[in-house]
């Protein structure tokens, strides 16, 4: 069934049968294998990407439902090998041991630090609560998240505008 | 991990979607997959058609008729958590959407999906029985409706037929006078319960209680109305030892089942302590424990 998608800012169609899930067209179909996939049914978060915009679980949908959507991937968040500073403040904090749960971690962030929200740690507790850890214990996780944000809503606060660098939607460069 | 073969269409109306599920036994209707999409990774479900309703926009509508709130069978979890007409009419649906799943699956979820899977541990079907919503549903013969009480069978049944299609859902609207409550336990947020409760009530000007209505969830088989509330509440101010007494009431009635997460016991002890928690809250008693949504 043909299926065309835009994926960080490129278009793609490929023929695929309908059971395929999201996660494995982002990674058989397409060669990006930054999405990782854990439990396959819905619980662990590691395979989130962003759906317009929105996190979703790539396991727990069809590629053929994302026909003519636009979607978001981890590979589209570091720019001409400058990090992403989601990226930056988990490599600071050492929000991540083995790295598999990261890229769920960092899709399930990006829509908040892209709207510049400042979120207390309760909050960025919430935010990461359908994404599973299994190295860090997430206090890291939580110090890294609440880096990011906050200097996302300090440079909001700062140029008083979140429709900036900052704002941007990712997929639109 | 992956789901067996089937055909897929994107249905182009409602009543194309009916048409193509209702030629087919093994045919299922698709919206959000959130519940149905684990299934087929599981192998728990091997449809032959997948029907995918989730353009119809006519599904979409979120609006207030009367005396009630619709809300369209394709309304997401998240719309349910922060459209503002939701938040005002029917708050013990947004408290309820809170609990559901995490904010990835509140994305694409969809409310009626929800619902039709009629999952023991789920909060929407809880909340329904609560307020006493009326299921729409339509078929090849029609246009039928049907109360909530009657809707949920056990184990994942509904009173629904193959092919049939739930459309939308009526809720009783939120009024000055009604009172609602809810309260839910689980390993980790987000997850399924392993006990809850959803209450709504009304109350007269004297502040008494004219009427209450409890669901609960993970307390049998499938969505469960509480028991004996109207014998411990009706027509009296509710205070602590009419809460002790509905709780006591109820508790008699609960089977849930034994699991992983506790024994049958256990979990009747969650349920009920639930339950307590949200009449508590829903009749303004200290609530400790329990965290009102700022609507």
């Amino acid at each position: 069934m043909k299926t065309r998608v835009t994926v960080n800012g490129e278009g793609y169609e490929r023929d695929v049968e309908p059971r395929m899930l999201l996660s494995d067209f982002l990674r058989h179909e397409l060669g990006l294998t930054g999405t990782n996939v854990g439990c396959e049914h819905g619980v662990c978060g590691s395979c989130t990407v962003l759906l317009d915009g929105e996190p979703v679980r790539s396991c727990t949908m069809l590629a053929v439902q994302c026909d003519t959507r636009r979607l978001t991937t981890v590979e589209g968040l570091a720019c001409d090998e400058k990090m992403h500073g989601l990226q930056d403040a988990f490599s600071a904090c050492h929000g991540l041991q083995c790295g598999f749960c990261t890229p769920g971690m960092l899709m399930t962030l990006l829509p908040i630090y892209n709207e510049a929200r400042r979120l207390n740690d309760d909050e960025i507790r919430e935010a990461i609560s359908g994404n599973l850890c299994r190295c860090t214990g997430y206090q890291q996780i939580v110090e890294a998240a609440r880096k990011a944000l906050g200097e996302a809503a300090d440079l909001a606060d700062l140029s008083d505008v979140t429709s900036g660098v900052i704002g941007q939607d990712l997929t639109d460069r | 991990m992956k789901p067996p073969p089937f055909e897929y269409v994107v249905a182009t109306s409602v009543d194309h979607a009916i048409d193509l599920v209702s030629s087919d036994g093994d045919a299922k209707f698709i919206a959000g997959g959130q519940s149905l999409i684990p299934l087929l990774s599981l192998r728990f479900a091997s449809p032959t058609l997948l029907v995918d309703i989730s353009q119809l926009s006519e599904l979409r509508d979120v609006r207030r008729a009367g005396d009630v709130l619709y809300v369209g069978a394709l309304t997401r979890h998240a719309e349910i958590l922060t459209l503002p007409i939701v938040n005002q009419d029917a708050p013990l649906l947004s408290e309820a959407a809170g609990w559901v799943a995490h904010s990835q699956v509140r994305n694409r979820g969809t409310f009626g999906g929800a619902v039709v899977h009629s999952d023991s541990a789920a909060e929407f079907p809880a909340a329904l029985l609560a307020t006493q919503a009326t299921m729409v549903a339509r078929s090849r013969h029609g246009e039928r409706r049907i109360p909530c009480q009657e809707f949920f069978g056990s184990h994942f049944q509904t009173a629904l037929n193959h092919g049939e299609l739930l459309t939308g859902v009526e809720v009783p609207a939120h009024d000055d006078s009604t009172r609602w409550g809810f309260s839910e336990f689980a390993r980790r947020k987000g997850d399924y319960a392993i006990g809850g409760a959803a209450v709504s009530a009304r109350v007269d000007e004297q502040g008494r209680c004219t009427r209450v209505r409890a669901g609960l969830i993970a307390a049998g088989p499938g969505p469960t109305a509480a028991k004996g509330l109207d014998e411990a509440l009706l027509n009296r101010v509710v205070d602590e030892s009419a809460v002790s007494d509905a709780v006591a009431r109820a508790e008699r009635h609960l089977a849930p089942e034994s699991n992983v997460h506790g024994t049958k016991e256990y979990r009747r002890a969650v349920v009920g302590e639930s339950l307590r928690r949200a009449l508590r809250m829903a009749f303004d008693l200290d609530h400790a424990g329990t965290s009102r949504r700022s609507a």
